[in-house]
């Protein structure tokens, strides 16, 4: 095989690939975006690098971080619990209106989120729909951790939802026919077949949501600005203070996911 | 022992019709017809995978029409093997096992999964995983998984289709030492007519979401009830005629392209329809002695290879169907006048 591709010119090689090569050539103004905001970021904050330390040390920084992951995280596991049962039906079953609850599903992917943080608020305020029975039992939403989680749900739910319906849809309906036939009740076909093989689709949507739940700043603010979050306390300090003085978190708050999201993939990859 | 009354299902664009079936305990049947025709469909209704609209179906004198299929004790093998891809070998023939048998303890599982394994030849194949192996591997894996929980029914969704023609030789003597071993009663879906005639006790016909006709093989090969079946089974040969009279069973029938032919009948009388199978028919220069009732002569118009038979058309509105040897010998050319010869009991006569 090398052989014969040493046989090869440079010239044919590139002929063979032509398509290939002209999708990286495109692909790669999509990545540059990415790389060069976020490197220039990444290299502004290196000429402060004690500004860094100082916003790693900093108990309210790390604080609001640690907020923002765990509540993302909180998020993604409640969307898993109701979102991956919603995503099997939507999968296996037809019936009339599927479209107007998918449609719905997605709604978030739509409106902008300071919209949807305004709806939320109006729901889950004092005197909001949810917001006043639940006031009555002793459980605040607004400004309080259960309203960050609320957030990012809302906004982050399409994602796993659709992906984990990808998912389960790719899984052959005859697979699950051969194992009922084999003894097996529904419960035990969905738990030993379906699920673990629409699995790194699911896990690919959790991701997903996790992120986006982690990195949604509009609704949040306007549900919960408190307890502080990173986004809302990265946009606090660069209005009060300045880019030099949101920088380090943001940087802070880019590696500390980046980190975990690679591991994720990693482990994605894995499974498969 | 399988019974389908008067089964009706609507998929909207597609419906099973008013399906009748009897199916004996320890029968291998046949369910033969064109793609299309609603088999899979039927099968998996059996199964339980559906639930039908009418009609009802009885599985060892017990109505489980609406018996979820996990309660049902069928196996159900389909044409592309379905074995769970995340599962090897071994565990894919335990699936079943451990749902059935409750009290059986692991090590009473594996060892059935291996006498299984071993009584097929693939315990070589045991920490495989189904991606990694032949078709005809994977078949036998997905008869094993199959057989592995003692079904008393087993029904197979064109078994042997995806396979080259060697395995599918192999692995039809293995369906039928299923039967033989396990007495369990075999339900197969297939368009190939071989298959069906090699390995079939009873086949039934199904066309567009009805069944057609049922039978042994010799009755449905031979005996097709009307046209649309004969030209099914390859009948080419299809005559109007009339029945001019009838002595001792042996109708004469006067046919539309001229000339009378004898049948083992009882027609006594009228428009009939008379179907010859274009192998039936032997060729010769001129007529001879035999005991065959049917001689006609008739001019070639046309002659055609089909790998090695030659198909012969004739001005007589006969084909017949004979070896590229007996073709050469004879030295056939267009044009040339023969004499067809072929018994009156080659010759199956409907009502026309």
């Amino acid at each position: 095989m090398r052989v014969q591709e040493a046989r090869m010119g440079m010239k044919e090689k590139l002929k063979r690939e032509k398509l290939f090569i002209l999708s990286l050539f495109l692909g790669f103004f999509l990545v540059l975006l990415v790389f060069i905001t976020l490197g220039n970021l990444f290299y502004k904050q290196a000429e402060d690098f004690s500004g860094l330390i100082a916003a790693a040390t900093d108990l309210v920084v790390l604080k609001s971080i640690g907020i923002s992951i765990s509540m993302a995280l909180v998020s993604t596991l409640i969307a898993f619990f109701f979102g991956v049962p919603l995503a099997y039906f939507l999968a296996r079953k037809d019936f009339m209106g599927k479209s107007i609850i998918e449609g719905i599903v997605d709604v978030p992917l739509m409106i902008p989120h300071v919209v949807a943080g305004i709806a939320l608020y109006g729901v889950f305020m004092r005197y909001g729909m949810i917001g006043a029975p639940l006031r009555k039992l002793g459980i605040v939403i607004t400004d309080a951790y259960p309203g960050i989680v609320i957030a990012m749900l809302f906004m982050s739910l399409p994602y796993l939802v659709d992906t984990a319906r990808e998912g389960f849809k790719k899984v052959d309906p005859r697979l699950e026919n051969v194992a009922r036939s084999l003894g097996a009740s529904h419960w035990r076909t969905f738990r030993e077949i379906t699920f673990p093989l629409a699995f790194p689709s699911i896990l690919s949507g959790a991701i997903l949501s996790w992120g986006r739940a982690i990195s949604e700043f509009s609704a949040v603010l306007i549900l919960a600005y408190h307890p502080i979050s990173a986004p809302i306390l990265i946009y606090e300090k660069f209005t009060s203070f300045g880019l030099a003085a949101s920088r380090p978190i943001s940087v802070l708050l880019i590696s500390i996911c980046l980190v975990i999201f690679i591991a994720l993939r990693v482990l994605q990859r894995r499974s498969k | 022992m399988i019974e389908v009354r008067d089964l009706y299902k609507d998929w909207k664009e597609f419906a099973l019709n008013d399906i009748n079936l009897e199916i004996e305990k320890g029968e291998y049947f046949v369910i033969l017809g064109p793609t299309g025709a609603g088999k899979t469909l039927l099968l998996e209704t059996i199964a339980g995978f559906y639930i039908p609209d009418r009609g009802e179906v009885w599985i060892e004198g017990d109505d489980v029409t609406i018996l979820p299929p996990e309660r049902r004790r069928v196996g159900f093998i389909y044409q592309d093997y379905s074995l769970f891809p995340h599962l090897n070998v071994e565990q894919n023939i335990e699936f079943g096992l451990k749902s059935r048998k409750k009290s059986a303890s692991q090590d009473t599982n594996r060892k059935r999964v291996k006498e299984i394994m071993d009584w097929l030849s693939i315990s070589h194949l045991a920490n495989r995983y189904p991606a990694t192996l032949s078709g005809g591997e994977q078949q036998k894996v997905a008869i094993a998984r199959a057989i592995a929980i003692e079904p008393s029914i087993l029904l197979l969704d064109e078994p042997l289709s995806a396979l080259d023609r060697r395995t599918k030789d192999y692995l039809r003597e293995e369906l039928k030492r299923v039967k033989e071993e396990f007495g369990i009663t075999m339900v197969h879906v297939t368009h190939d007519q071989t298959e069906a005639l090699v390995l079939a006790d009873r086949i039934a016909v199904m066309m567009k979401g009805r069944i057609m006709q049922v039978g042994t093989p010799h009755e449905i090969f031979n005996k097709p009830l009307n046209e649309e079946l004969a030209d099914f089974v390859g009948i080419e040969n299809v005559l109007c005629g009339v029945v001019r009279n009838n002595v001792n069973g042996i109708a004469e029938i006067e046919v539309g392209t001229g000339g009378t032919i004898f049948a083992v009948s009882e027609y006594p009388g009228g428009a009939v329809k008379v179907f010859i199978r274009p192998e039936d028919i032997i060729l010769s220069e001129s007529r001879g002695v035999s005991s065959a009732r049917n001689e006609m002569m008739g001019g070639i118009t046309e002659l055609h290879d089909i790998g090695p038979l030659t198909r012969v058309k004739m001005d007589i509105g006969l084909i017949a169907l004979i070896t590229k040897q007996s073709r050469e010998s004879l030295g056939l050319r267009n044009g040339d006048e023969v004499c067809a010869t072929f018994k009156a009991t080659s010759v199956h006569v409907v009502s026309g």
